[in-house]
C-alpha cells in the first residue's frame, strides 16, 4: 500500500502545472478565482485548450482520442486543475454522451459525433428527467414513434442544465410501453435546432438561469440518431449514471475551496469576522477537512480498482453522497465567513469586469446565492436518498 | 403554568393570520419585493390601523403596552407570510431603542409618528469589523460646537433606503471594545454627509450600507444621554432576537406543512413519496425541530421579558433557532427535489429567509461561541 508518485508521475505533474500556468485562458481562471460563473465561451475556450493539448478525453480510451491516463495521472490532473482555478469540465459531452457513443454507438456515429465532442465544437445537454419522472426515471413518457426513416418525438424534459447553450441533446425516450417500463426506453440524439424543439428557462433560487424545460412537438429525428438498439436505452443510461456519480464527488475542487477558506481566515480582509478565535466554527472546519480526507482515499480506492479493470460499482454512490455533503458543508462554512455581508443581493458585484464600489468584502455577497444554488447537488444525478437505496440494495443485499 | 394565548394574543394571531391569508399571497409578495419602493406603503397603513405598530409601546405615547409574548405571537404570523415591510427594523429595533433611551420630550413625537405609520425608522448599529457585537463599533461622534460630527460606516442597515430616519450608534467616548461611550443619534437618510448604497437582501428585504462623512448635527440629534446607550441597545437586541426567532418559527412551521403536503401529493414509483419511510422520518425530525425551537422561544421570551439572564437566554435561543432552521430549511428543499430549488415555488423563498435569519443579529456559531466563553468564566 502506498501512494507515492513515481518519477514519471512527478514529471507529469510538472507538465500539467505548466499547462495550467501557460495555456489556460487567464480570463477564465480569474472568473473562477473571483467566484464568477464562467459563460459558454469561457467553458469552450478552456476545453478547447485541453483539446489542443490532447487532454480533452481525460477518461477516454486512446483509440477515440482519449488520454489513456492511469488512475494516478487522472488524480494529478484533477488536483492541478482545481488548484489552478480551472472551471469544471462540462460533463454532458465529454463525460456522458461521448462514452455512451464510443461504447454502444456504431462506427458511423462514432465518426460523426466523437470528434466534435472531443474538440468541444458541439455543446450537449442531458435530457433524462421529466416533470413526472425524476427519481423514478424509468417512468418517463416522452414518446418516440417510428415513421419510416424517422422517429416522431413528443413530450417534455425538465431541469435540463445549460440546455440554452446546447446544440444537441441526448434523450431517453419511450419507444414501447407494452412490457416492463425499463425495457421500452431508447437512447436518442436530437439536434436542438430541429423544428418543434423549444427551450424555456427555469430560474433557480439564486436568481440564475442554469436549468430549462425542453419541449418536443412532432420533432422528426432520423433513425440513424438512435444509439445502440431500440429498447436498450436504460442499460446504456445506467452505465452512464455510474460515470456521472464518480464525477460528482468533486474532491479536488472541495480541497481547493477548503484551502482558500483557510488562507482567508489566516489573513482576514476588512469585514471578515475573525473566525479563527471561534472554536465552534473551527471545529466544524476541521471536521469537514477530516471528511474530505476520508473521501479522497475512498476515491483513490475506487480509481485504482477501475484502473485494474473493474467498472465503478455501487461504491460510486458513496462518492456522490459524501462528496455532495462535503460541498454543502463548505458552502455553510463560507457563508459563515461572509458574516453580515452574506445578506446583500448584489449579483453585479461578482460579474466579471465589476469595477464599482464593492459592498463588503468582495467575495461575501456571492456566498448565499452559492449556498442556495448548491442545494441542487444532493438532488441531481440521482438524489442522495436514491443513492442510499442503491447501497442498501446492491451492497447490503436488501 | 399556562402556555395558552390570552384574548389579546388570540386576536392578534387571528388578525395577522387573516391578513397573511387574504392580502399577502405569494404573488403579491413577489410584486412588492420587485416594486421600486420595496415595501407596501398601503400595507404599512394597515399595520398601523390593526395596532401592530403600536403594540410594544407604552400607553402614554399612544402604544398598546403589549408584552414581549404579544410581539412573539404577531411575529410568528408575519413569518408565515414572509412579510417584507420593515416591522422588525422600525418597531422592534429602532422604536424599541427610542422608547428605552430617548429623552421624554423626544420620545413622544417620534413614537407618535412611528405608531401612526407616518415615519419609518431603521437601526444603524452594526459595522463590518464589529459584525453584530455592538461593543466593537468604531463610528465616532466627536463634539463640534454645541453639536457633533459623525464619521463611520454602517453595514447592512436593514430597512434603510426607504426614506425613514436612521437611529445611529456612534461613540462619543471610549474605543472599540468598550461598552461605555456609546450614544444614539437620529439622522435623516438624506442629511448632508450621509450616503446610502442601497440594495435588496438575499431574502427580499431592502437595506443599505450607510456612510457617514463629517455629518454635522445639532445637540437635538442626540437621543437621550450621551455615552450611556449600551444597556438600552443590549436590551433591545435581546428583544429583537426573540422577535426574529418568532418569525423563524413561523417560517419553519410553514416549511414543514408545505413539505408534508407536497409529499402526500407528489408521486414517484406509482406512490406518494410520503409513503417512503425514510422521508417520513425526515419529516418527523423536521417536526421535532420545529417543536424544540418553539419551546426554546417560550423559554427565552419569558427570560428576556423577566430580565433574568436575558443575554444568555437570547443567545441560547439564537443558537437553537439556527440549528433547527438549518435542518428544517435544508430538508424542505431536499424533499421537494428539483421543485425546491426553483424561484417559482414559495418554498425556496421561505428557505432563503430562514438562511438569512441565521446571519441576522449574529449567527448560531457566533452566539454559541459567546455562550462557550461565558461558561468558561462562570
Ligand atoms: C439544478 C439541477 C440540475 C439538473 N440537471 C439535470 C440535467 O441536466 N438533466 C436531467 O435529465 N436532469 C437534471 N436534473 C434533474 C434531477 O436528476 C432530478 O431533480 C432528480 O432526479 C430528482 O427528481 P425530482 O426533482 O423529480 O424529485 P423527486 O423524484 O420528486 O424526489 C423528491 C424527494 O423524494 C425523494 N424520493 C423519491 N423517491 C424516493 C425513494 N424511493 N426513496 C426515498 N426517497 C425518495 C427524493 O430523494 C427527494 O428528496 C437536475 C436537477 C437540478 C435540481
Amino acid at each position: 500500500m502506498n501512494i507515492d508518485f513515481t518519477e514519471e508521475e512527478l514529471a507529469f505533474r510538472e507538465e500539467v502545472r505548466q499547462f495550467f500556468r501557460n495555456e489556460m485562458p487567464a480570463s477564465v481562471r480569474d472568473k473562477v478565482a473571483r467566484g464568477c460563473w464562467p459563460d459558454r465561451e469561457d467553458h469552450v475556450a478552456y476545453q478547447q485548450a485541453l483539446y489542443e493539448k490532447g487532454w480533452a478525453g481525460v477518461n477516454w480510451p486512446v483509440e477515440y482520442g482519449g488520454t489513456g491516463w492511469s488512475a494516478a495521472q487522472r488524480y494529478i490532473f484533477y488536483n492541478e486543475a482545481a488548484a489552478a482555478d480551472a472551471p469544471r469540465i462540462i460533463p454532458f459531452g465529454l463525460a456522458m454522451v461521448g462514452p455512451v457513443i464510443y461504447t454502444f454507438g456504431n462506427d458511423e456515429q462514432k465518426a460523426r459525433f466523437l470528434p466534435d465532442i472531443l474538440a468541444s465544437r458541439v455543446w450537449w445537454c442531458q435530457g433524462y428527467s421529466e416533470p413526472n419522472a425524476g427519481s423514478d426515471l424509468a417512468g418517463l413518457k416522452t414518446r418516440a414513434v417510428r415513421d419510416g426513416a424517422h422517429y416522431i418525438v413528443n413530450g417534455s424534459k425538465t431541469w435540463t442544465t445549460l440546455g440554452h447553450y446546447a446544440d444537441w441533446i441526448f434523450c431517453l425516450v419511450r419507444t414501447d410501453d407494452s412490457g416492463k417500463k425499463q425495457e421500452g426506453i431508447s437512447f436518442l440524439l436530437i439536434d436542438m435546432t430541429s423544428p418543434g424543439v423549444t427551450v424555456k428557462p427555469i430560474i433557480t433560487l439564486d436568481g440564475r438561469h442554469e436549468v430549462n424545460e425542453v419541449f418536443f412537438e412532432d420533432v422528426r429525428v432520423p433513425v440513424e440518431n438512435l444509439v445502440g438498439e431500440e429498447g436498450k436505452g436504460w442499460t446504456y443510461a445506467k452505465v452512464l449514471l455510474t460515470h456521472e456519480r464518480t464525477n460528482i464527488a468533486g474532491v479536488a475542487p472541495s480541497k481547493r475551496r477548503l484551502a482558500r477558506l483557510k488562507a482567508l481566515l489566516a489573513d482576514p480582509p476588512a469585514g471578515v469576522p475573525s473566525l479563527r478565535e471561534n472554536a465552534v466554527f473551527m471545529a466544524r472546519l476541521v471536521e469537514t477537512e477530516i471528511e474530505l480526507t476520508s473521501l479522497e482515499y475512498t476515491e483513490l480506492r475506487v480509481l485504482s480498482a477501475v484502473a485494474t479493470g473493474k467498472a465503478p460499482g455501487p461504491e460510486s454512490s458513496i462518492l456522490k453522497i459524501k462528496g455532495t455533503e462535503i460541498q454543502q458543508a463548505l458552502d455553510e462554512l463560507w457563508l459563515e465567513a461572509a458574516g453580515i455581508y452574506a445578506m446583500p443581493f448584489v449579483p453585479e458585484q461578482y460579474q466579471a469586469g465589476f469595477e464599482g464600489e464593492s459592498i463588503g468584502p468582495h467575495f461575501a455577497p456571492s456566498m448565499a446565492p452559492l449556498y442556495y444554488n448548491n442545494r441542487k447537488v444532493t438532488i441531481y444525478g440521482g438524489t442522495n436518498e436514491i443513492q442510499k437505496n442503491i447501497i442498501a440494495k446492491q451492497v447490503l443485499g436488501f | 403554568m399556562d402556555f395558552s394565548l390570552n384574548d389579546i394574543q388570540q386576536m392578534l394571531q387571528d388578525s395577522a393570520s387573516r391578513f397573511v391569508r387574504n392580502d399577502y399571497g405569494f404573488a403579491s409578495r413577489r410584486a412588492i419585493v420587485e416594486s421600486a419602493a420595496g415595501y407596501s406603503a398601503a400595507h404599512w397603513q394597515t399595520y398601523a390601523e390593526l395596532g401592530w405598530l403600536a403594540l410594544p409601546f407604552p400607553e402614554e405615547v399612544g402604544g398598546m403596552g403589549g408584552s414581549l409574548s404579544d410581539l412573539m405571537v404577531l411575529q410568528t404570523e408575519l413569518g408565515r407570510g414572509l412579510i417584507v415591510e420593515p416591522y422588525l427594523a422600525t418597531v422592534v429595533m429602532a422604536g424599541n431603542l427610542i422608547n428605552r433611551h430617548a429623552a421624554a420630550g423626544q420620545k413622544q413625537a417620534l413614537l407618535e409618528a412611528l405608531i401612526s405609520g407616518e415615519q419609518l425608522f431603521s437601526f444603524a448599529g452594526f459595522e463590518a469589523a464589529a459584525q453584530h457585537d455592538i461593543r466593537l463599533i468604531s463610528t465616532t461622534a466627536g463634539a463640534d460646537g454645541d453639536g457633533y460630527r459623525l464619521n463611520g460606516h454602517k453595514a447592512v442597515v436593514i430597512g434603510a433606503g426607504l426614506g425613514g430616519k436612521l437611529v445611529v450608534v456612534a461613540r462619543t467616548g471610549g474605543r472599540p471594545g468598550d461598552a461605555g461611550g456609546l450614544s444614539l443619534f437620529l439622522l435623516d437618510e438624506d442629511a448632508e454627509g450621509v450616503s446610502l448604497q442601497g440594495y435588496t437582501t438575499n431574502d427580499g428585504l431592502r437595506a443599505a450600507d450607510v456612510r457617514l462623512s463629517d455629518v454635522l448635527v445639532g445637540p437635538e440629534a442626540l437621543l437621550g444621554d450621551a455615552g450611556t446607550a449600551a444597556p438600552a441597545i443590549n436590551a433591545m437586541l435581546n428583544d429583537a432576537i426573540v422577535a426574529l426567532s418568532a418569525e423563524a418559527v413561523g417560517v419553519m412551521e410553514t416549511l414543514l406543512s408545505r413539505t408534508v403536503e407536497f409529499c402526500k401529493v407528489r408521486k414517484q414509483f406509482g406512490v406518494p413519496i410520503g409513503s417512503f419511510q425514510v422521508l417520513q422520518h425526515r419529516m418527523a425530525d423536521m417536526f421535532m425541530e420545529c417543536e424544540q425551537a418553539r419551546s426554546m422561544l417560550y423559554y427565552a421570551t419569558i427570560a428576556v421579558a423577566g430580565g433574568c439572564d436575558a443575554d444568555v437566554a437570547a443567545s441560547r435561543l439564537k443558537v437553537r433557532i439556527g440549528k433547527a432552521a438549518r435542518l428544517v430549511g435544508q430538508q424542505a428543499i431536499q424533499l421537494h427535489g428539483g421543485m425546491g430549488v426553483t424561484d417559482e415555488l414559495d418554498v425556496g423563498h421561505y428557505f432563503k429567509r430562514l438562511t438569512m435569519i441565521n446571519t441576522q443579529l449574529g449567527s448560531r456559531d457566533a452566539h454559541l461561541h459567546r455562550l462557550v466563553q461565558l461558561q468558561s468564566v462562570a
